[in-house]
Order: structure tokens, then C-alpha cells, then sequence
């Protein structure tokens, strides 16, 4: 279950030392969000959101459809019930200079990209047209033309590589950071913390976001984490935490707000949990018998990120029938790009010899 | 009673030494910790200091003598009233150091016999087509050779830097790095925590993120914390984004068997990595080579892995006095000529495979050694070229018999070289065990020369 944000109790009434202060800084971040916890979005901005939420929970619900044809194969990860992260980081980023790496599970930050859905459905088909010319599959996809770095198999790993992403922006002193999201399976990887310490010892440029949609495939999280507190965890490496409603798209990009501009001006990484739920299972062969079917219910009624923003949509004097248009269009765009990946080719059979070695020896 | 100071090993691999400078003179008395003298290695300078007490009796080495060996008594320390002025000076034999990390009273590892007997290396190589004729040859060590070829590369791509544990301000734990801090200063010479998995993953990213990382292994023994990196991260990533992505990095650092360090530090993982589509994977002989494909693998596009070899890291070798020499990936090279059986190896093997070959010449068998250099791609023209020609195939290599190069080498022979086979394709390698620490049993589990010129007669039925 998704936790509600728990402001700290607050300290006893000592004298500041230089200890407090350091531990002041820990929590800054965290204090600065619990001063203003949403973005104030304008009409625009929630319309935006809106749609990209909603365009990836009609994608994903496709691909389920289409997994269940048997026309996607493998592994597929559905995003649904997590859109309001990736949508509410990603709206935050400078395109073109900042870096964004993540797990299996990303069809929901390409398509926060804006990048077309129809080559990542081809692609989830496995399709000459895929954005991976039909070679990686839904695990593997990337764009470097929008600095996005995959999707990525190998729980953990892209959290160090993010950090080597991260490197390179400081390196080239160009300004840029780098999002690399993880898992609360992930969190638990040793890479994680190796990353986190070199991270905060060289102050790169990273912001460390572990999605916690409290499940790791099976395994809850009380029953894998000692600490299940995950932005706590980066106080032993001096990593200022933050404790984020990841069912809220404002309350997201406002942390966003906070954590990029520390990151920016040079500080160092910071750790950001995301509190968030899966609505369905860990992959689409995972029947999700570890929890109960009211529970599941109960997000989806109580804490839906789509329906939040729509009721803020709604507050703000958007007219129904206004989103309505917008769900017609985006169920014709996801049928288009469904339509597009079952009719596109299959990749030639020469590509398989192709892409091994970038030269040749 | 007096006591015989031995020139110390400072490490596990060291022959010799220089006697730089004596901080103590004949007469002084020395307690438990007095620094006696420094001693200067290639890789480091270090301060002898005295286990006993006593009166410096007789200093036999002068400071400033070079090529002490390990295990020569440099002094006599006198016990209280002793007089030891009449002590011999030191005899050319070396002694047993019983507990020295160098037993010098075995017979000699066949590591140790490559080192001391790597005659070949001064030999021009003729019939070399990447050296033009009357090229300037230079003297240099592979650890100099490999650090010069970094160091070039660093200067011509400002994208391209170090980083791996203890690269920079400790110079490289085998001093690959000497210098690099200096020139580059910390930016581009990155120390890492020991975290192999953690930082291989950063400089892969890195990669990913335009830059041209390499990345020391301290050992490619610790290599296998960061093995998922490497494969899954490093070699696939261009193939599973359809050709997007790019990920030029060097993985670089020793690998092989050194000496006397025991089974976890004892490994060649050259047949593990030449099995992955999407690396190329590099394992140089001598110093030229060492250098132009230090410099090929930096420029590559694809990743790389540069497997070296701690025990040919302190020889020296001719190299070409070349701007900017680079050679090409990918390609074999033939280290000697001869008509009656192909040695092929990679590595330190080489050096093995050149002395088997010119004991062979002495009993009239003219063996040609292949230097792999490159293996993957493999450059199996070149072995079946050779094979053509000799009709027979003797494959020297430091690793284990299984899954090995070795095992490839055969495979290509019979699968592609059949007609010209006179004789099976013979594998000389380690023993199938893990590597033991006891001197003899060490010895007895390694390649040797004596094993491959065995092999050879054997596929010329000469016996």
C-alpha cells in the first residue's frame, strides 16, 4: 500500500551544532518540500500531464491486450498506476541536455518523452519499424536523440551506469544531470550503494529515484527491506533524502523542482522515493496472488493518479467534454500505433548479423 | 653470530633490484626497524629496514649497483664483538630465501624462465609489414609501452581517461598508470573506491554518455565482481538498441596467472570474454604490441577488453620510434618463421612458444609461432594460412585446457583446415585444476616450455 508522506518529529530543542547541520542538510530538501508540496501548474501544464498519463495507461493496457494475442512475447512490464512518476520528473527536465536511464519496466518514460508510440509498440511486437529495430524488446529500448539510455534487464545496473551518465555531464561540464530510476527490488542491489557512494564523494550530477510501487515481482517490501524507508537510505553516504507522493503528478514535479535545482548547483546527487502502486503484476505471466484483490481496489478508487489530476482539471474549470476529446484521440493514437506494430514487417533476417560491432576489424 | 643481509624481494614477481643508496655505513649499530638501505625496482622504490641488531659489519654490494638479484647477501651484520671486515664479497649464485615471497632456491616457474630467457625480444621483427625498414627501434618495458600508449591517446582525445583503484596518486598498483596524475591531473585520472562493480558500471555509462573511459582492473581477478557490466551492459547494448547505442571503453588491467598469489588471483579469462558476440578482446605479447593496440582499443568504437600480464609487464622489448603507431585489431601476427609445425598462442604463451621453437631448431624441427594478439575477433586466416603451410598445429596457452582458446584453435583447424592436417591439433595448456600455491606445485601446473616442444615432436613424429 502506498505510504502518506510522514513529516519527521521534530528535534528536541538543543543547541545547533555542526552535527545538526549536517543533518540539516539531509532533511533540506525533504523541509522545502513539505513547505509547498505540489507544483502550481498552470491550465496548460495539468492538460499536458493529463494526456501523457492517460497516453501511457491506454498504451499499456493495449500492450496487454496484445501480449494476450500472443503478439508481444517475453517479458512485457506494464507502467499502469505508476504514470504520475515518470510523467512529473520528466515534465521537469531540460530536453536535450539532461540524461534519463531506467530498468525493464519503460515503456511509460519513453512515452513521457512524447516519442512515438508507434515505434515503441512495433518495437514491443518485435518489428523491423521498432525503435530497436525489433532487437531489444520491451526491456531494451532507447533514444539518444532525447538522451534516454534504456531500459535496461539486469536489476541494478542501471543505476550505475546512471551514474557513469552523470559522470559524463560533470566531465563535460555541460550543465546536465542524470534521472536513474530504480526499483524498491533494486534498491536492494549492492551496485546501488557503490553508486551512491562514489556519487556523493565526486557531487555528480544524479538524482537517484527509486520508484517504490511496493513490490518487488512477489516479494513486499516489508518482507525484503530492513529499512523500507527507501530515501533514507542515502544518509550514510551524505545524500540528502526525499520522501515523495508518487501517486500526485504535481507533488512529483515539484520534488522534481526541489531535487534538480540542489543537483544543478552543484551539490551533489540526491535520493528520491516515490511512493507508487502497480496495478497489475509484475509482468504480464505474474498472476499476483501476494496480495489481496482489495487492496488493489483500493488504489485504484482512493489514490489514482490520472483521477486526481483530472479532478484537478476539473477545479480549474476544464469541462468534461473537453476530456473526453482527449481520450478519443489518444484511444485512436494507441489503436493507430497497435495497428501499425501488428502490420509492420518483421526485421529482414540479415539484420541479425547486423549492429554486433559498431566497426568492422 | 653474524648475520647475511639478502637483497629482499619486494614483491611477488621481483628478480632484481637496484641498490640505490645505503643509509648506513660500515661500523653503525642498527636495531629492529633501522632503515638500512633503499632499494628501487622498476615499479617503486622501497626502504629495507633491519629485522636484527647488531654492528653493520661489511657492506658487500656498492650503492648504485644495478641488477642485484633477489636473495644475494648485500652486507654481514656483526653480532657484539664480532669482526667481519674478512667477509667474502658476494658470489654470482643467489640463495634460498626461505618465507621471501621469491623461493630462489627452486628450479625457476616457467614465468620466470620468459622473463629471464626472453632472447627473441631483441631481435628485430623483419618480417613486421606495420614497421616500415630502418625505423628507429627504442627499448621499453610493457608497463611503459602500455602507459605510453594511454598517455598519447589522452593527449589527441580530450574525451578519453583513467579510472580504476589506486591509478593516480598511488601511480597504478603495478605502475601501469606512472605519470598519468602528473599530466592529466584528477579529472581524467579517476581513484575509485574498491567497488569493481559499482565503477565498471560508471565507466560503462560513461561511455554510453560520449566519453572514452578506461578502466583498470586491478586484476582481471576482481573483474568478475563487474562481469555483468561487461557483458550485459558493455557488449549488448549496442545491439539490443538496434546500433543507437555506443560504448567505447577499455577495460584493461592484468590477467593470467602471476606469481605465487594462489588461486583467486590466478586466472585467465581470455577464452570467457572471446566467447561474447560484441566485445573485441585483446591480449598482447610484447611491448609494440602492447602499445599500438593500447591505442587501437581506445579508438575504438566498440567495447574493449585489454587483457595484460603481470609477468611481461617488467620486460623489455624493441619498439618502433613511430608518431602515432597503431595497429589493427583483429590480426595475427607471426613471431617467427618455420616450415615443419605452427606453435599458435596469445600472450605470455608467446614468449613460452619462442623458446620451445628455438629448442626445437637445435634438434632440427623449424617451428612458426602465431601471436594471436587479437582474440576476438580471431584471426583464423592467419592460423589456417600457417596450418597450409606447416600441416601441423601445436596451440601454447596460459589458461585452462576446457572451453579455450585452445579448444577454438582445434575446432577451426579441423573444420576448415582438414585437408592440410598431416597430424591432430595438440592443446598445451594449464592443468585443470586451480592454480596451487607451492612453488613446485605451481610449476608443475603451468604451460613450459618443455611440454610444447613434447607437443610438437609429437604432431611431427619425431619420437
Amino acid at each position: 500500500m502506498a505510504k502518506a508522506a510522514t513529516p519527521k518529529a521534530a528535534k528536541g530543542a538543543a543547541a545547533p551544532s555542526a552535527d545538526d547541520a549536517a543533518d540539516f542538510a539531509l532533511r533540506s530538501l525533504q523541509q522545502a518540500l513539505e513547505k509547498q508540496k505540489r507544483f502550481k501548474a498552470d491550465g496548460d501544464d495539468l492538460l499536458h500531464f493529463y494526456e501523457q498519463m492517460l497516453l501511457i495507461r491506454r498504451f499499456e493496457e493495449k500492450a496487454g491486450q496484445l501480449y494476450g494475442l500472443g503478439l508481444i512475447g517475453g517479458f512485457c512490464h506494464l507502467y499502469i498506476g505508476q504514470e504520475a512518476v515518470a510523467v512529473g520528473l520528466q515534465s521537469a527536465l531540460t530536453e536535450g541536455l539532461d540524461s534519463v536511464i531506467t530498468g525493464y519496466r519503460d515503456h511509460g518514460h519513453m512515452l513521457a518523452y512524447g516519442i512515438d508510440p508507434k515505434v515503441i509498440m512495433a518495437e514491443l511486437t518485435g518489428r523491423a519499424a521498432g525503435i530497436s529495430k525489433g532487437k531489444g524488446g520491451s526491456m531494451h529500448m532507447f533514444s539518444t536523440e532525447h538522451k534516454f539510455y534504456g531500459g535496461h534487464g539486469i536489476v541494478g545496473a542501471q543505476v550505475s551506469l546512471g551514474g557513469g551518465l552523470a559522470l559524463a555531464h560533470q566531465y563535460n561540464d555541460d550543465g546536465g544531470l542524470c534521472l536513474a530510476y530504480f526499483g524498491d527490488g533494486a534498491a536492494n542491489q549492492g551496485q546501488v550503494y557503490e553508486t551512491m557512494n562514489m556519487a556523493s564523494l565526486w557531487k555528480l550530477p544524479i538524482v537517484f529515484v527509486v520508484e517504490n510501487n511496493q513490490y518487488a515481482m512477489g516479494t513486499a517490501v516489508k518482507r525484503s527491506s530492513a529499512e523500507t524507508e527507501f530515501y533514507r537510505r542515502g544518509t550514510a553516504f551524505r545524500i540528502p533524502g526525499m520522501e515523495v507522493n508518487g501517486m500526485d503528478v504535481l507533488e512529483v514535479r515539484q520534488a522534481a523542482e526541489i531535487a534538480f535545482a540542489h543537483v544543478r548547483g552543484g551539490n551533489g546527487p540526491v535520493l528520491m522515493e516515490c511512493n507508487t502502486y502497480r496495478y497489475r503484476g509484475h509482468s504480464m505471466s505474474d498472476p499476483a496472488k501476494y496480495r489481496t484483490r482489495e487492496e488493489v481496489q483500493e488504489q485504484r478508487d482512493h489514490h489514482d493518479p490520472i483521477e486526481r489530476v483530472k479532478k484537478d482539471l476539473t477545479e480549474a474549470g476544464v469541462n468534461e467534454d473537453k476530456l473526453k476529446e482527449i481520450d478519443r484521440a489518444i484511444r485512436a493514437t494507441v489503436a493507430e500505433a497497435a495497428d501499425f506494430a501488428e502490420q509492420s514487417p518483421e526485421p529482414q533476417a540479415s539484420e541479425l548479423y547486423t549492429d554486433v560491432l559498431v566497426e568492422e576489424y | 653470530m653474524a648475520i647475511e643481509l639478502k637483497m629482499p624481494a619486494l614483491s611477488p614477481t621481483m628478480e632484481e633490484g637496484t641498490l640505490a643508496k645505503w643509509l648506513v655505513k660500515e661500523g653503525d649499530s642498527v636495531e629492529s626497524g633501522t632503515v638500512l638501505a633503499e632499494i628501487e625496482t622498476d615499479k617503486a622504490t622501497m626502504e629495507f629496514e633491519s629485522i636484527d641488531e647488531g654492528t653493520v659489519g661489511k657492506i658487500l654490494v656498492e650503492e648504485g649497483t644495478e641488477g642485484v638479484k633477489v636473495g644475494t647477501v648485500i652486507a654481514i651484520l656483526a653480532g657484539e664483538g664480532e669482526d667481519v671486515s674478512a667477509a667474502a664479497a658476494p658470489a654470482d649464485t643467489v640463495e634460498d630465501v626461505a618465507g621471501e615471497g621469491k623461493d630462489v632456491g627452486r628450479e625457476p616457474s616457467e614465468a620466470e624462465i620468459t622473463q629471464q630467457a626472453d632472447k627473441p625480444e631483441a631481435k628485430p621483427r623483419a618480417a613486421d609489414p606495420d614497421i616500415p625498414a630502418g625505423t628507429n627501434m627504442v627499448k621499453l618495458t610493457v608497463r611503459e609501452a602500455l602507459r605510453d600508449g594511454m598517455a598519447e591517446e589522452m593527449r589527441r582525445d580530450e574525451r578519453v581517461f583513467v579510472m580504476g583503484e589506486e591509478v593516480a596518486e598511488y601511480q597504478g598498483a603495478y605502475k601501469v598508470t606512472q605519470g598519468l596524475l602528473e599530466e592529466f591531473g584528477p579529472k581524467r585520472v579517476i581513484d575509485t573506491p574498491i567497488t569493481e562493480y559499482g565503477f565498471a558500471g560508471i565507466g560503462t555509462g560513461a561511455a554510453m554518455g560520449g566519453l572514452r573511459p578506461i578502466v583498470e582492473f586491478m586484476t582481471f581477478n576482481f573483474a568478475m565482481q563487474a562481469i555483468d557490466h561487461i557483458i550485459n551492459s558493455a557488449a549488448k547494448t549496442n545491439y539490443m538498441s538496434g546500433g543507437q547505442m555506443r560504448c567505447p571503453v577499455v577495460f584493461r588491467g592484468p590477467n593470467g596467472a602471476a606469481s605465487r598469489v594462489g588461486a583467486q588471483h590466478s586466472q585467465n579469462y581470455g577464452p570467457w570474454y572471446a566467447s561474447v558476440p560484441g566485445l573485441i578482446v585483446i591480449a598482447p605479447y610484447d611491448a609494440q604490441d602492447a602499445k599500438g593496440l593500447m591505442k587501437a582499443a581506445i579508438r575504438s568504437e566498440d567495447p574493449v577488453v585489454f587483457l595484460e600480464n603481470e609477468l611481461i609487464y617488467g620486460q623489455s622489448f624493441e619498439v618502433a620510434q613511430l608518431d602515432d603507431h597503431v595497429l589493427p585489431i583483429g590480426k595475427a601476427r607471426t613471431m617467427r618463421e618455420g616450415s615443419d609445425v605452427t606453435i599458435v598462442s596469445y600472450s605470455i604463451g608467446v614468449g613460452v612458444a619462442l623458446q620451445a621453437a628455438e629448442e626445437l631448431a637445435g634438434q632440427g624441427i623449424e617451428a612458426e609461432v602465431i601471436d594471436l594478439r587479437t582474440l576476438r575477433p580471431l584471426d583464423k586466416e592467419a592460423v589456417l594460412a600457417s596450418l597450409a603451410k606447416t600441416n601441423r598445429v601445436v596451440v601454447a596457452e596460459e589458461g585452462w585446457p576446457t572451453c579455450s582458446i585452445a579448444s577454438e584453435i582445434v575446432a577451426i583447424c579441423m573444420g576448415e583446415g582438414f585437408d592440410h592436417l598431416d597430424a591432430p591439433v595438440i592443446r598445451v595448456c594449464n592443468e585443470d585444476v586451480p592454480l596451487p600455491y607451492a612453488a613446485n606445485l605451481e610449476k608443475l601446473a603451468l604451460i613450459d616450455k618443455d611440454a610444447v616442444v613434447k607437443a610438437c615432436r609429437k604432431v611431427c613424429y619425431a619420437d
